[in-house]
C-alpha cells in the first residue's frame, strides 16, 4: 500500500526527512491555517521513503489538515493511490496513461491565481488562498467514469462548486459556466502540438454547476492534489464523463451562451456538451454499456454501466423531459 | 567451421530469440507488477503495436536486401512473417478473451458495428491463409496462386495501420509514422517495378 500516511505504525516523517525541511513544514503548516495546499511546490520533502522504493512523480506528499466527511460518498472501495495518480487523461503532459505522471512535474501550483469573469457582480482575477479561504474541505468518494468505459472509485477532498459561485454572485444573465485550463505551453509541453484546441476548456449549464454533487477539488486521499491529477484546483462532475471534470483550472466564467468544450469542437459527433453517462448512447465508436472497474488487474470484470452513473437520484431531474440521445 | 558457417548456422535462431524479447520484456513487467492500472489496456496496445511493426519489418525485408545485397536476409521472411501472426493472434485473444469476456454477441456486434473493429478483424483473419501457406509444400503445391496469395499482406498491413489510425481518440501521430512507414514500403516497390518494366 502506498497511502502510508494513514498508517499510525509509519516512522515519523521527522525521522526520515532533513530535520530543517520538517521545520520548514510545520512552520508553513501553521502559517497557512487549515490550508497547506500552496505547500505541494515548496515542500519537496519526500514524506515517506524507505530504502529501496522509489520515489514516485507526486514526491511532494503533503496532507491536508482539517478535512472533514462530506455527503454523497459510496461504499466501493476507493481504488489505489497509486492508480488513481499512475493512469491519467492529461493531454497537457501527453497522451499516454502514465505520461501525466511522468511528466506534469513541471507545472508550476504556486503561485496559482483564478480569473472570475462575465455576467457575475464581482468579477477579478484571485489568488488561489483567497478562491479556497472560506470553504471548508470534504472528503467525498465518487464514481469515475471515464469516456473509455473505465471506471475507478475516487477519495476526493474538495467543496461545493455552488458554494463558491454564491460567494461572487452572479447575475440573472448566467445561463453557464465555462471553466478553462491553465495555457503555459513551456510547462505543459502537450499544448506544444495541436492534439486539442488549447487551452482546454469545459461548461456547465448553471444548474449543473449548482448541483449539491458538483465539486471543486484540492485533495486526493486526504493529501494536496498530484499535478497530475489536475492540481492545484480542478472540477469533479461525478455523472458526467471524466473529460468534463477540466483539471488545473486558471478561468471561471459566467455567459448567457452554451460556451465551446474541447472536446466536444474536436469532435461534436462524439463527444457532446452533457456528456452524461449514458449506457444507452454509444460512443460511435464503442458501446458505453458496459465498463470495466480498474483495480483488480488482468481479471478485472466489467459491469453494467447506470444511467448518470449511478448518481440519477441526484441529477435524473435536471433533464427531464430532454431527448437524451440528441443532448447527448 | 568458418567463421562464416557459424554465423550463417546462429543467424535465424539469433533472430528468432531477438523476436521474443518484447514478450519478454512484457512479461516481466507483468511479474514485477509494472503495468498501469489497466493491464488489459496494456496488453492490447502492447501486442496490437507488435503486431503491426512485425508486418513492417517483414514488408521491409525485400527492399531491405536489394539495397545492401544481402541475401540472408531473405531467409528471416516467412519467419517475420509469422511472428507477425503471432503478436496478432496474442492481440485477438487479449480482446476476445479479456476485454470482451468471450461475449460471443458483444464480438460480433463489435464486428459489425464499429468500423476499426471490422478492419482489424479483417485484417487479422487475412493473415490466417498466410500462416497456414507459409511453408514448402504449400508454395509447390499452389504454384503462381501462392504468389497472389501472399500479396494480401500488403492489404492486411494497410488494414492494420487503418485500425490504428480508427480508434485513436485525438492524438494521430503515432498510427501516422506507422502510416508513412508502410507508404515508403509499398512505394519503393511500386517504383522499382515501374523501372524494371521500363527497362
Amino acid at each position: 500500500m502506498l497511502i502510508k500516511i494513514k498508517n499510525k505504525n509509519d516512522i515519523p516523517a521527522s525521522e526520515i526527512t532533513d530535520p530543517e525541511i520538517f521545520k520548514q513544514r510545520r512552520e508553513f503548516i501553521k502559517q497557512s491555517g487549515q490550508f497547506a495546499l500552496a505547500a505541494a511546490g515548496t515542500l519537496a520533502a519526500p514524506e515517506i521513503l524507505t530504502a529501496g522504493t522509489l520515489p514516485t512523480p507526486a514526491s511532494s506528499r503533503a496532507k491536508i489538515e482539517g478535512v472533514v466527511k462530506g455527503p454523497y460518498s459510496t461504499e466501493q472501495k476507493p481504488n489505489k493511490y497509486k492508480d488513481i495518480t499512475n493512469y491519467c487523461n492529461y493531454y497537457e503532459f501527453g497522451t499516454g496513461k502514465r505520461d501525466p505522471a511522468a511528466n506534469a512535474h513541471t507545472l508550476k501550483t504556486s503561485p496559482w491565481q483564478v480569473a472570475i469573469e462575465g455576467e457575475v457582480e464581482k468579477p477579478g482575477v484571485y489568488n488561489l488562498e483567497d478562491i479556497l479561504k472560506p470553504h471548508t474541505l470534504e472528503e467525498r468518494i465518487y464514481r469515475f467514469r471515464c469516456v473509455e468505459a473505465w471506471s475507478m472509485v475516487v477519495p476526493w477532498v474538495g467543496f461545493p462548486l455552488s458554494d463558491l459561485i454564491k460567494r461572487f454572485n452572479p447575475t440573472s444573465k448566467a445561463k453557464y459556466v465555462e471553466f478553462t485550463t491553465l495555457y503555459d505551453p513551456e510547462n505543459m509541453p502537450g499544448q506544444r502540438r495541436r492534439i486539442l484546441d488549447w487551452p482546454y476548456t469545459e461548461g456547465l449549464r448553471m444548474d449543473e454547476a449548482m448541483n449539491p454533487l458538483t465539486m471543486m477539488v484540492v485533495g486526493l486521499y486526504g493529501e494536496v492534489l498530484p499535478n497530475q491529477n489536475g492540481a492545484p484546483l480542478r472540477l469533479i462532475v461525478p455523472w458526467k464523463y471524466g473529460f468534463k471534470s477540466i483539471k488545473s483550472i486558471a478561468k471561471i466564467r459566467f455567459t448567457d451562451k452554451q460556451p465551446a468544450t474541447a472536446w466536444n469542437s474536436s469532435a461534436p459527433s462524439e463527444y457532446g456538451f452533457y456528456s452524461n453517462v449514458n449506457p444507452a448512447v454509444s460512443h460511435p465508436r464503442w458501446s458505453q454499456a458496459k465498463e470495466r472497474v480498474l483495480g483488480s488487474g488482468f481479471f478485472a470484470k466489467k459491469v453494467e454501466t447506470k444511467i448518470y452513473n449511478g448518481y440519477a437520484d441526484q441529477v435524473a431531474s435536471l433533464y427531464t423531459g430532454m431527448d437524451l440521445r440528441k443532448f447527448f | 567451421m568458418s567463421n562464416d558457417q557459424i554465423m550463417s548456422w546462429l543467424f535465424k535462431p539469433a533472430v528468432f530469440l531477438l523476436c521474443l524479447v518484447p514478450l519478454g520484456f512484457f512479461s516481466f513487467d507483468i511479474y514485477t507488477e509494472n503495468l498501469s492500472a489497466d493491464p488489459i489496456e496494456d496488453a492490447t496496445l502492447f501486442t496490437g503495436e507488435w503486431g503491426l511493426r512485425f508486418l513492417l519489418i517483414t514488408l521491409a525485408i525485400t527492399p531491405l536486401r536489394r539495397l545492401t545485397g544481402w541475401s540472408r536476409l531473405l531467409r528471416l521472411r516467412r519467419m517475420l512473417g509469422l511472428y507477425a501472426f503471432f503478436y496478432a493472434s496474442l492481440h485477438f485473444m487479449v480482446w476476445f478473451w479479456l476485454d470482451r469476456e468471450l461475449q460471443l454477441g458483444d464480438v460480433i456486434e463489435d464486428i459489425l458495428k464499429r468500423p476499426y473493429i471490422t478492419v482489424g478483424f479483417s485484417a487479422f483473419v487475412m493473415l490466417i491463409p498466410l500462416a497456414v501457406t507459409s511453408n514448402k509444400f504449400s508454395i509447390r503445391r499452389l504454384k503462381q496462386r501462392w504468389q497472389s496469395l501472399h500479396k494480401l499482406v500488403y492489404l492486411i498491413a494497410g488494414l492494420g495501420v487503418l485500425h490504428f489510425l480508427w480508434l485513436v481518440k485525438a492524438d494521430v501521430q503515432e498510427p501516422i509514422i506507422y502510416g508513412v512507414i508502410l507508404i515508403i514500403l509499398l512505394g519503393i516497390r511500386a517504383w522499382w517495378d515501374r523501372t524494371a518494366k521500363a527497362a
